[in-house]
């Protein structure tokens, strides 16, 4: 491998930014502060994004940031606030049986790691992709994928409304 | 860059939001597990889309967000719900279907 294919640039950007969505991630599923646990869901989200710009996805990545970091972080901070009294540290928040996720996850992650590590190895990322832009993502769309869009408008439309029928108060 | 290296990225994320699941009992912690879980398929999605050089995993990834954006919405909803008709949302005590 001779030194212009390393992309020594890229791959410390890569392990800087996994090293945040990692700690930023554990911190969420075992913090007993739910703000907190949002406010780390951002830092994992906003990694998300960076990892797709370095996937060549910039779309995708504004869509990250629009999106999640928008929208769905004032809905998860609504709905904490809507349903707890008090904003502080929680004593409560694991199930008893917390522990037997571990192991669960551990045995997942394993069989996950061999199986990619002996079917990809070491094998390398195209480095001179061209990158996908807005154009062909929307012929995407509106070509072959049209009508999953159609159907996900639907589930859309009735995400809408069902929520409203369920919150509303009558 | 290796392939290999973003699926194993995407696959800790997803096993953390697994072991999120499981051991949360707040409604709402369950909710961001599974938020974890949706991202990490997307960097799946994303990075096999840069391997093989299509847009197609770039669609399938912004249909994900699409969905998962509906799922919180009705998801939060259903948690206010459960919290006004309950005042609690551990998701332990809702045990009505328990024959």
């Amino acid at each position: 491998m001779i030194a212009a294919e390393l992309l020594v640039a890229q791959n410390i950007g890569f392990a800087v930014i996994s090293v945040l969505m990692v700690i930023g991630a554990l911190r969420v599923v075992t913090t007993r502060n739910v703000v907190h646990a949002a406010l780390w869901l951002v830092v994992v989200l906003s990694g998300a994004a960076a990892q797709y710009v370095l996937l060549a996805a910039e779309f995708v990545a504004v869509t990250q940031v629009l999106v999640y970091i928008g929208a769905v972080m004032v809905l998860f901070l609504f709905g904490t606030m809507l349903t707890r009294a008090r904003i502080g540290t929680e004593r409560d928040l694991n199930n008893s049986y917390a522990r037997l996720g571990i192991p669960v996850a551990g045995v997942l992650f394993a069989a996950m790691a061999i199986a990619l590590v002996s079917s990809f190895g070491d094998e390398q990322l195209p480095s001179a992709a061209r990158v996908v832009g807005v154009p062909e993502i929307s012929d995407q769309i509106f070509g072959p994928y049209l009508l999953p869009f159609w159907a996900l408008s639907f589930v859309l439309l009735a995400a809408i409304i069902g929520a409203i029928v369920l919150a509303r108060k009558d | 860059m290796l392939t290999s290296q973003f699926l194993l990225l995407g696959a800790i994320l997803f096993c953390i939001g697994v072991y999120g699941v499981i051991a949360r009992k707040n409604a709402v912690l369950v909710l961001m597990s599974i938020e974890l879980i949706l991202n990490s398929v997307n960097i799946n999605l994303l990075a096999f889309a840069l391997r093989n050089g299509s847009a197609d995993g770039h669609t399938f990834a912004l249909y994900i967000i699409a969905v998962a954006a509906a799922e919180v919405g009705v998801g939060l909803a259903m948690v206010l719900l459960i919290y006004r008709n309950r005042r609690s949302i551990g998701l332990d005590e809702l045990s009505e279907l328990r024959g």
